[in-house]
């Protein structure tokens, strides 16, 4: 899966979930600065993530996610897993 | 000089705020127009398909609009009840005007018979069908009895007791007395106060109609709440909200506030009978409307009319009557059920029918009974039906009781600044 696809995906969770601007949901974007998104937010945001890419992410793994960037990664990564 | 202290020598409680989101009108002026109008609102449920139920009507709030209180990620993390809390309170509080107290003085009281019944109904489909990872990680905040509180005091930074009351149908008229006796006591200057419920949910429905408490008139909703009518043949669920501001009459004349009306007395207690069915001969509520007005320091001759529970079920209307002819003897003061207008809305009842109360004596008259047609003989009250009926401006005593056995009196006075 190409990283364009994950981050676009991730941002069209990220508008129903966070109620936030497309423009907004950048690699560089902090969840909980930019995007005002608490930890349960990002736990909603993840559900919408695994029901997309029909992945299970734990919730351990989210724990050193900050960012969308971080997010991408995250997703890539169990994405590839499966594969 | 007006006396700023009651009869016992306590300080006068007022309402300088008022609040409702409920099916007979979201503002206060439209809700008293079809209270006034007295034809009842119920309606063909429309905010899920209701066609498999045995009972398919209620009274929704369809005209709240909650995005004018919530903003769009706010309001997919707060349950129907707490939306329609908030919008209340947030009107009693914008009808009070700057409160000029401090937040650490300012209390919130917001009961609810349940809480999160959408959200506790959708999170469980979800959690048979699709399993656990697939429940909502805001289902237990959206869910909680306490999260109209809550919301309620974070949004208006309220840092004084933030509590919720939870006693079914009598909960709204506790926390009013409640909130009275917390600025009574000093331990607040003012309380927002009130109820919310949103229990128009298929599980819920279906509960109550497999009680046999619910009225099953599906072809005729709007004349399905028929309090102390003798065709009546049980409740009409309802969902809705009623809060208060509440504060002394020191405190609301100092200010400058808009003084709606004052709350003379409260009496609560408990049958300890039966958890569904009150105590045969209506013992319970008989002494809990003498404990109201002993607290308010009044002979049940002065009573002007009694704003009832009268859900309109067999037994309720029929035991409160009783309970009304041993308080007030040979000379009942006339008697009104405004459910027959809005339906039951469970613990948001008793805020609303207190508000109502409220308008009625700024009005001098006793609002109608919707549906009533023959008064059952099992009542023997002067029950008002019709039309509103002028009437002098005397002190309203307000009913609720709740599944549980709880039975909770309020008695609302006019704006009078000369008794005390």
């Amino acid at each position: 899966m190409e990283r364009d696809e994950a981050l676009s995906a991730l941002r069209e969770v990220a508008v129903e979930v966070l109620s936030v601007e497309p423009d907004a949901v950048v690699e560089g974007a902090r969840f909980k600065e930019d995007l005002d998104a608490d930890s349960l937010d990002l736990v909603e945001l993840v559900m919408g993530l695994e029901e997309r890419f029909d992945i299970s992410v734990p919730e351990e793994d989210l724990e050193n996610v900050g960012t969308v960037g971080q997010a991408v990664d995250l997703v890539m990564a169990k994405v590839a897993a499966k594969e | 000089m007006t006396p700023l202290l009651d009869s016992h020598g306590r300080p006068r409680i007022v309402v300088t705020g008022m609040g409702v989101k409920t099916p007979a009108g979201v503002t206060v002026d439209t809700m008293w127009a079809a209270i006034c109008a007295g034809r009842g609102t119920a309606a063909p449920i429309a905010r899920f398909d209701a066609s498999e139920l045995p009972v398919r009507f209620a009274g929704e709030v369809l005209e709240y609009d909650p995005a004018e209180y919530f903003g769009p990620k706010e309001m997919r993390r707060v349950d129907r009840f707490t939306q329609l809390g908030f919008g209340a309170a947030a009107d009693a509080l914008a009808d009070a005007g700057e409160l000029g107290a401090d937040p650490s003085r300012c209390a919130v009281i917001a009961a609810t018979g349940v809480g999160g019944l959408e959200t506790m109904e959708e999170n469980e489909s979800t959690f048979l069908a699709r399993g656990a990872s697939r429940v909502s990680p805001f289902f237990v905040p959206m869910m909680m009895p306490n999260a109209a509180a809550g919301m309620i005091s974070i949004r208006f930074g309220f840092t004084g007791p933030a509590l919720c009351i939870s006693t079914a149908c009598a909960a709204g008229a506790n926390a009013i007395g409640e909130g009275v006796r917390m600025v009574r006591d000093g331990s607040a200057e003012v309380v927002v106060a009130g109820a919310t419920e949103a229990p128009v949910t298929p599980l819920t429905v279906s509960a109550f109609a497999r009680m046999g408490a619910m009225s099953t008139r599906n072809d005729e909703p709007e004349r399905a709440s028929r309090p102390f009518d003798t065709d009546r043949d049980g409740f009409v669920i309802a969902e809705g909200a009623g809060f208060c501001v509440l504060e002394t009459m020191e405190r609301a004349l100092a200010r400058g506030a808009t003084i709606h009306g004052e709350v003379l007395g409260y009496g609560r207690n408990a049958d300890a009978h039966h958890i569904t069915a009150p105590v045969p001969g209506g013992a319970g509520a008989a002494a809990c409307m003498q404990l109201a007005l002993d607290d308010a320091g009044l002979d049940a001759t002065a009573i002007g009319h009694v704003n009832a529970h009268g859900t309109s079920t067999p037994l309720n209307d029929a035991t409160e009557a009783e309970a009304i002819r041993k308080v007030f003897g040979d000379a009942p003061p006339p008697v009104t059920s405004t459910k027959g207008v809005t339906g039951h809305m469970i613990a948001g009842a008793g805020a609303a029918e207190a508000i109502i109360s409220l308008l009625s004596l700024r009005d001098g008259v006793v609002p109608p009974t919707a549906n009533l047609e023959q008064i059952g003989d099992d009542i023997g009250l002067d029950v008002v039906g019709g039309s509103p009926r002028p009437i002098a401006r005397n002190p309203v005593l307000s009913n609720s009781f709740g599944f549980g056995g709880h039975n909770a009196t309020l008695i609302l006075g006019p704006v009078d600044l000369t008794a005390g």
